[in-house]
């Protein structure tokens, strides 16, 4: 147990260490997104009854935050330790692949939820927020920053160089964050890209967590929640898997 | 007694090659053992293994008794390892780093011995530096530190003298030869042969994978018997009757080879016959370096 304590209060430590790039950069993007988008498409939407653009922006920004920097926490920790090598500070010590496991994710949640938290408290100020159901708004930042957590693992292990994963995340978050339907409800698509919306999974979380605020989504919060918690459930299965084998640690 | 280190037939192969093919040792407890070897003959690897940083294909390994893949957590905590590599987590001081490794053995309040680690490392003035603004040496210094948190009965140094300076490099053998007095058990591999020479009781020698000696240093000094005398000579001109002894000159002098201490009065009568005068003479045994290297040469013809 302490040494799980420890290598999550290490990634804890390691993320505040550099807080003015980890924490308060993105939520300088998030409110840059929300000027501009917000100003120049104020007058010509409005997704939901009731519901002006910039109201509608805002959840959508603060959950791309929680799902980027959840992904950016655990891939580019492990990226790093194991391209300086001190990725052996870990291997060597008792720690079980659960520890690991738990103590990666438990500090990507953390930091998705401060971005996402920071970033709700920024922008607050300048749009009218609802905040219907708060459960609901917990439950999508938990489940997004957990998977994406994962995934974060996950390309950690996988990579061995900068590039390769700046590749996964330039090829793969950002295009499926982007499509998510962060700045756009699904309703304003046509049919065929309605369709392969909802194959993206990170809609999903997106979907769901602006429920919480507006109580209106494009599928219901229970669907969206199923979905996402089955992913997170198999993808946490499949890591702690890969941890346990020693995938790209343990040679 | 469980000794501190068993390895038994391990194999780990890349692909085609055969880093480690089939390794056994034993080394027993409070032991001051060297590992040696060309690069790339194995030592890291079998480091690594016993580590569990690397996964043997066949074989196995023990820690004080403790499978190094079935009972990982008693093994690694039975353990301290030096890494090869000058490696450091660049957003820690020396202090935090400690700290951080002792709390991953499970150490909560180890504040005690990491100060007598740092006292010892002499490295207290550094407690809050960041590791980054650390010269290499002192991150060496560190990496011992981070290897002894958990006060391993085991410790073991990969080439922790590699790019030392020398000052540095006697007080960290003073610390270790303590460490080893208070009863750990110290597996070493090194590059300086010298040092193994002085420091190890047993060495065991690894070319291409395999085991080729494995004895106590001085049995294995005393494996190729023979000595060395070193000559200066007036004139500078080596009389033909001792040609076949010479094995090295240069304008020092020169040095031969003898079996034996009768061979030295032929040499003296063999220099009286020629006229030449002797300035400077001077017997050597032959050292670690000599063995080494003689060991991995018969191997190979």
């Amino acid at each position: 147990m302490s040494g799980f304590y420890t290598l999550f209060y290490k990634e804890w430590l390691r993320f505040w260490k550099v807080s003015v790039q980890t924490v308060l950069a993105p939520m300088l993007s998030a409110l840059l997104f929300l000027l501009v988008f917000g100003h120049t498409l104020r007058n010509t939407l409005e997704p939901y009854p009731g519901v002006g653009y910039s109201a509608f922006l805002v959840p959508g920004l603060a959950m791309m935050s929680v799902l980027q920097n959840a992904f950016a926490n655990s891939s580019s920790s492990l990226m790093q330790s194991k391209m300086t090598g001190n990725i052996i500070f870990v291997l060597l010590p008792p720690l079980s692949h659960r520890e690991f496991f738990f103590a990666y994710l438990l500090a990507a949640v953390a930091r998705g939820l401060i971005c996402g938290a920071g970033v709700l408290l920024f922008t607050v100020w300048f749009v009218d927020l609802r905040f219907d159901h708060p459960l609901w708004i917990v439950i999508f930042g938990l489940l997004g920053s957990g998977i994406m957590g994962v995934l974060g693992i996950i390309a950690g292990l996988q990579s061995d160089k900068v590039d390769q994963l700046a590749a996964f995340q330039n090829f793969i978050i950002l295009p499926l964050t982007f499509l998510s339907g962060v700045f756009y409800s699904l309703h304003s698509l046509p049919p065929l890209w309605q369709g392969l919306s909802h194959l993206n999974p990170f809609f999903y979380m997106v979907d769901g967590f602006r429920y919480g605020f507006f109580g209106i989504g494009d599928v219901s919060p229970w669907i969206s929640a199923t979905i996402v918690a089955a992913s997170l459930l198999a993808l946490s299965f499949l890591t702690l898997w890969l941890i346990k084998t020693g995938y790209k640690l343990r040679h | 007694m469980v000794p501190a280190i068993q390895v038994e037939q391990v194999v780990k192969r890349y692909g085609q090659l055969h880093a480690l093919a089939g390794v056994s040792l034993e080394i027993e407890r409070g032991e001051f053992f060297g590992l040696l070897g060309p690069n790339g003959a194995g030592k890291t690897t079998l480091i690594s293994i016993l580590a569990g940083l690397n996964i043997a294909t066949g074989g196995s390994a023990r820690v004080m008794g403790h499978d190094v893949v079935s009972q990982y957590r008693e093994a690694r905590r039975a353990l301290g390892v030096v890494p090869q590599e000058l490696v450091f987590d660049p957003f820690f001081t020396v202090r935090e780093a400690l700290t951080i490794q002792s709390g991953y053995f499970g150490l909560r309040d180890n504040r005690a011995w990491i100060d007598e680690v740092l006292h010892n490392l002499d490295l207290t003035e550094k407690a809050d530096t960041n590791m980054r603004q650390l010269s290499g040496g002192m991150k060496r210094r560190v990496l011992i530190g981070q290897a002894l948190v958990h006060k391993p009965p085991v410790i073991v140094l990969d080439e922790p003298t590699a790019g030392v300076d020398v000052e540095l490099r006697q007080t960290l053998w003073q610390f270790i030869r303590r460490l080893n007095q208070n009863g750990h058990t110290i597996v070493l591999t090194t590059h300086y042969l010298e040092e193994a020479e002085a420091l190890c009781g047993r060495i065991a020698m690894l070319k291409q994978g395999e085991i080729v000696a494995n004895d106590t240093t001085q049995n294995l000094l005393k494996r190729f018997p023979g000595f060395y005398v070193k000559l200066k000579l007036d004139p500078q001109v080596l009389p033909a009757a001792l040609k076949p002894l010479l094995t090295h000159a240069n304008e020092a002098g020169f040095r031969l080879a003898l079996s034996d201490y009768f061979e030295v009065e032929q040499v003296m009568a063999a220099l009286r016959a020629a006229g030449a005068k002797v300035l400077e003479m001077e017997v050597l045994q032959p050292d670690l370096e000599e063995v080494f290297v003689k060991i991995m040469n018969r191997q190979a013809a």
